[in-house]
């Protein structure tokens, strides 16, 4: 469980979100939808405690992330895709965050086979692809065995397997009762993995529901159109085409 | 003391910290030796003072440098790549990274710094014995100079974090380890030739490696005066890293 209670943080004159209120349930995947820019990072970074909001408060199980005392087996997080020192190998990499939470070497082993790279688990994290650094993140988000998860785009750079793989893990991480909170730009996949998304637009919360009601009530046949009539007035950057199929 | 197990795990599973630590004790040998040959071969005139230890020693301040960008590197490393964030997730506290990063890096720094040191001196004195310059492990001073060779090392290392932590970018921390080791005393150069004697021992690195010294030299602050005053600028840089680690976004 996720709770966000008016969220906000300014970075100098401008605000990166503002006033943000949510709640992320366990047992459902929730999909976190906005355009480029719209503070989804940022978000994901107040929730982990790596940034302090400038007003509001955000609790993960009931605390304040920096209140768990070993909080990867609470909270596994998926934040940037090539967040390994490029030198240091997959094994070591996750054997160094297993140990600073207390959490056995065996478990290392299990995640490593657990998202497919048991082959190049000792080669050096600068030499993997796209999708084997994602798989790496994914596997170093379910490292504690935690019952909530964050992941910022964890389909960026996997292959269509993969991002088979990786829809049928959410959709079981949810079913085991775990919460699964989830940003994503692929609205298609959102669709098929999601039962209720958060959409934020230019730092605001535009719409917290599920994806049935979404769908209902915007009158749009697909995510993708219901999202970009959603966030129409929200987007940064839109180009003329993206515009023309909005109206 | 979990945090201090995955520190270990970082700092052993990566090239750079192998690549850092050799060198420097391949400094702190070769420059030694070397130094001793400069001195064989030219002997210094009647009645000018000759400290053999610190002519065995002279790698140390060579070393000095490999040893400080690696204290740089033990973090802005993380900086550099976004591990910082995955690091402070785990350890939302934050200050045990950093002390457990220090624990760390000092301790493997005069583990190797020491056998390095002792080398440097007994391969020194083989050089010099050939003038009869040399002196032994059993002289007054001597054993007190090597373990502080190390210590100051060790403490070298630790500045680079500390200046890494509050920098949090390897250009820059490292400019500043070379500028807070090297830049003060080619600055007391400009002051008035008095002011520059006072305020010379008490600059970080003449003040650090005064341990270093067996003769009397007025310039420098007794040794322990010297390894207290050195130790209590690392103490500031790094109090300064862990506040900034604390206090800011990361």
């Amino acid at each position: 469980m996720i709770e966000a209670t008016g969220l906000t943080k300014r970075y100098g004159d401008s605000y990166a979100i503002q006033d943000l209120t949510f709640t992320v349930r366990p047992g459902i995947v929730t999909g976190f939808l906005g355009p480029n820019g719209a503070g989804k990072s940022t978000t994901m970074r107040l929730i982990l405690g790596l940034d302090a909001p400038t007003r509001g408060s955000v609790s993960v199980n009931g605390r304040p992330y920096a209140a768990h005392r070993t909080p990867l087996r609470e909270v596994g997080a998926l934040l940037e895709s090539r967040a390994a020192h490029p030198g240091r190998s997959a094994y070591h990499h996750l054997l160094a965050l297993a140990q600073s939470n207390g959490i056995p070497r065996s478990r290392v082993r299990e995640v490593i086979d657990a998202v497919g790279l048991d082959r190049v688990a000792n080669r050096r994290a600068g030499r993997f692809s796209l999708g084997m650094t994602q798989r790496l993140g994914i596997a170093t988000a379910l490292l504690g065995d935690p019952h909530t998860l964050i992941l910022d785009e964890p389909l960026n750079g996997l292959d269509t397997e993969g991002i088979r793989w990786v829809r049928g893990l959410l959709r079981d991480l949810a079913a085991e009762g775990r919460t699964v909170f989830v940003s994503s730009h692929l609205m298609t996949e959102m669709a098929l993995t999601a039962d209720h998304v958060v959409v934020i637009g230019r730092g605001r919360l535009i719409a917290d529901t599920s994806l049935d009601r979404l769908l209902a009530d915007s009158g749009h046949g697909s995510l993708e159109e219901a999202f970009l009539a959603l966030t129409a007035g929200a987007a940064e950057f839109r180009t003329s085409t993206a515009e023309g199929e909005n109206r | 003391m979990n945090v201090v197990l995955a520190e270990l795990t970082k700092f052993r599973s990566v090239a750079s910290t192998a690549w850092s630590l050799l060198s420097a004790a391949g400094l702190i040998v070769g420059f030694g030796i070397l130094y001793a040959m400069v001195r064989v071969s030219h002997p210094l005139t009647e009645g000018s003072s000759f400290d053999a230890v610190a002519v065995s020693l002279a790698g140390v301040q060579v070393a000095q440098l490999a040893v400080g960008v690696l204290g740089v590197l033990v973090i802005t490393n993380e900086y550099a790549n976004g591990l910082i964030r995955t690091t402070l997730a785990a350890v939302p506290r934050r200050t045990p990274v950093l002390r457990s990063k220090a624990v760390v890096l000092a301790a493997v720094t005069f583990a190797l710094s020491l056998p390095a040191v002792v080398g440097a001196f007994l391969a020194g004195q083989s050089v010099l014995s050939a003038k009869h310059l040399d002196t032994s492990l059993a002289e007054p001073g001597v054993a007190r100079a090597l373990v502080g060779g190390a210590g100051y090392l060790a403490l070298v290392a630790l500045l680079g974090l500390g200046l890494g932590t509050l920098l949090r970018h390897t250009a820059g921390g490292v400019a500043a380890v070379f500028g807070v080791l090297l830049g003060p005393q080619m600055l007391a150069g400009f002051l008035p030739a008095s002011l520059a004697d006072d305020v010379y021992g008490w600059l970080p690195s003449p003040a650090g490696l005064a341990v270093t010294n067996l003769g009397p030299d007025p310039a420098l602050l007794s040794p322990w005066a010297g390894a207290a005053v050195f130790s209590l600028y690392v103490a500031i840089v790094l109090g300064a890293g862990a506040w900034r680690l604390r206090r800011r976004d990361a």
